[in-house]
């Protein structure tokens, strides 16, 4: 991970009337990275991404990106971001290519033909580049979104939700685009998601908002190291396994058992090493199901309220 | 800020809301041409009634000039009706479409989009100006030929045909000042709101009170009158006067022009400081 700072967010705060959508909010993105921006149904995600984008002005607080002042060098660091707010909209009686060429121009970028049309064939719509957008579905619009937020080449993507809508493959391809990009082409994305295996999947690092406050931040595997995971194990010869369970260390960290399932309380290290334990012990582990990921870590983490 | 003025009138000529002022003016212009071809000599004779006693008339009155002026005073009440129909929509539609959102994320101020909505919503009212001194002007010498212009305010004037067009030319260069302040308003009606229809109805509803207000004979009333712009909009029509009042023209242009420079600073600040929340 490079070390220059591409997001920089310090106390900001953002209130509408007697509400606070985001409160104190701090946050680190670093060139290269893939972070994951993870919060429940109004925890003020979509406000602090339209502050880091300056549609809307903080209450207070300070961002800088590029180690610039969104609010005073705007249009400097909008000319090297491509953003996706919330649902793409674009102008509905004009066609894909049109759209794009608008925004291509409003961006100072290359509006060649050429261009646009490597644009729509990267998300797939180049066949339909002559059609005009309210013919397009939910997902077609995503796509045509990633489109006019990679057009003019920036170097930090902003992606609020970019899977919304779209089938398994579609998401799939959506999340293998963000690893090439990140990967091959060096972008630094800030990915706001609701899916979390899509972040746990795709992000380095992550934080976690609740009520518009942080709770957690760091790299995706620090954060689920240090947390135990539920682990049920499918083994032959149940008996005989928890015997051997119960004279081991292996005692203080069981759960429970049912049927051929033993379940535990494990980090991600221990259960490679509980699964080893079996083998050597001779019995048959046909699964290994954790049935705690993110999505429970988020749980845990958001309904707690804290740390 | 070319660019953005050009995606403007891209965008606004690729709607069908901003066409429908344009063929509602042609329509009604061919309309009114019509009518007037099969029974317009009669207008003629009726105005000209009694005078034909004192008077020797030639030359061609029931011509070109005469229809366009009929036209221009029909038509004139409604045009700001139809030009709020693509005024209201500029911002308001972004609005409602989520295309702030696209827009306001590109290397571009603010500053620099709401005036190229502005500068996109005269370049529409000077198209659809032109477009009516087309329609009005343009065929109607075509189809009825030229002469004198016989006008009728408060008294009836017959201008010499060499003295006519540029009476034409004065009333629709006021003509545009007139609607761009009309649109300017539905602008800054269209920075408030999310729905093109608010702006539209709040146009028209501001134009309709203040010309009630104008008509009440109360002293408040008429000691504002003048400084509401409804008062100020209809005098191209002096251009048509015997004698040419310019310093009348020059007040009431620049109290037109006042409210434009006005309106456009307020929907700027409004603009520059709103939250995007569509």
């Amino acid at each position: 991970m490079n070390s220059e700072q591409v997001i920089e967010v310090r106390g900001l705060s953002k209130k509408f009337g007697s509400l606070t959508a985001v409160n104190n909010l701090d946050l680190n993105v670093f060139r290269g990275d893939v972070f994951g921006f993870l919060g429940p149904n109004g925890a003020g995600k979509s406000t602090t991404i339209r502050m880091l984008l300056s549609l809307i002005k903080p209450t207070s607080g300070e961002i800088k990106i590029f180690g610039k002042s969104i609010l005073k060098e705007r249009r400097e660091i909008y000319s090297k971001i491509g953003a996706i707010v919330e649902k793409p909209d674009f102008y509905l009686y004009l066609s894909a290519y049109k759209n794009l060429e608008i925004l291509g121009k409003l961006s100072g970028t290359d509006v060649s033909k050429k261009k646009i049309m490597s644009m729509l064939e990267l998300v797939g719509l180049d066949k339909r580049y002559s059609s005009k957008v309210k013919t397009f579905s939910h997902g077609m619009k995503q796509r045509l979104g990633l489109a006019q937020a990679l057009l003019h080449d920036p170097e930090l993507i902003i992606l609020d939700e970019p899977t919304t809508g779209l089938d398994p493959q579609g998401m799939k391809e959506i999340r293998d685009l963000i690893i090439y990009l990140s990967r091959e082409k060096g972008k630094t994305i800030f990915l706001s998601s609701h899916i979390l295996h899509e972040v746990e999947l795709i992000s380095s690092r992550m934080i976690i908002i609740n009520k518009g406050s942080t709770q957690v931040e760091g790299t995706v595997s620090d954060l689920l190291k240090s947390d135990k995971v539920k682990v049920t194990f499918e083994l032959d010869k149940i008996e005989d396994a928890l015997r051997a369970v119960k004279d081991s260390s292996w005692q203080k960290e069981f759960k429970s058992s049912y049927n051929n399932e033993i379940s535990f309380e494990l980090t991600k290290e221990e259960i490679a090493a509980l699964n080893k334990f079996f083998v050597e012990k001779g019995f048959s582990v046909s699964a290994v199901v954790p049935v705690r990921s993110l999505e429970d870590y988020f749980l845990r983490i958001t309904e707690g309220g804290s740390k | 800020m070319m660019t953005l003025i050009s995606v403007e009138l891209f965008k606004m000529f690729k709607k069908w809301r901003t066409y429908i002022g344009i063929i509602a003016i042609g329509v009604l212009a061919l309309i009114i041409q019509t009518a007037l071809y099969f029974t317009g000599k009669n207008m003629i004779d009726f105005q000209m009634r009694g005078m034909e006693d004192s008077f020797i008339m030639v030359g061609n009155l029931f011509n070109g000039y005469f229809i366009a002026r009929m036209i221009l005073t029909l038509l004139f009440i409604h045009i700001p009706f139809l030009v709020v129909l693509a005024g209201g929509d500029l911002l308001a539609g972004e609005a409602t479409a989520g295309t702030y959102r696209m827009i306001l994320t590109r290397p571009v101020t603010r500053m620099q989009v709401i005036t190229s909505k502005f500068i996109a919503g005269f370049i529409y009212v000077v198209v659809l100006v032109l477009w009516m001194a087309f329609v009005s002007l343009g065929l109607s010498l075509l189809v009825f030929g030229s002469g004198p212009l016989l006008s009728a305010g408060s008294g009836i004037v017959i201008f010499a045909q060499n003295d006519v067009l540029w009476r034409f030319l004065g009333a629709y260069a006021y003509a545009v000042l007139s609607m761009t302040t009309v649109i300017f308003i539905s602008i800054i009606f269209s920075s408030l709101v999310q729905n093109a229809i608010g702006p539209i109805v709040s146009t028209m509803a501001l134009i309709i009170v203040f010309l009630i207000l104008s008509a009440v004979p109360v002293d408040f009333l008429q000691n504002i009158k003048p400084y509401l712009f409804t008062t100020h909009l209809g005098q191209w029509n002096i251009f048509f006067n015997e004698e040419v009042d310019y310093g009348e023209i020059f007040k009431s242009a620049g109290i037109l022009f006042a409210h434009c420079t006005a309106i456009y600073a307020a929907t700027s600040y409004i603009f520059v400081k709103k939250d995007i929340l569509s």
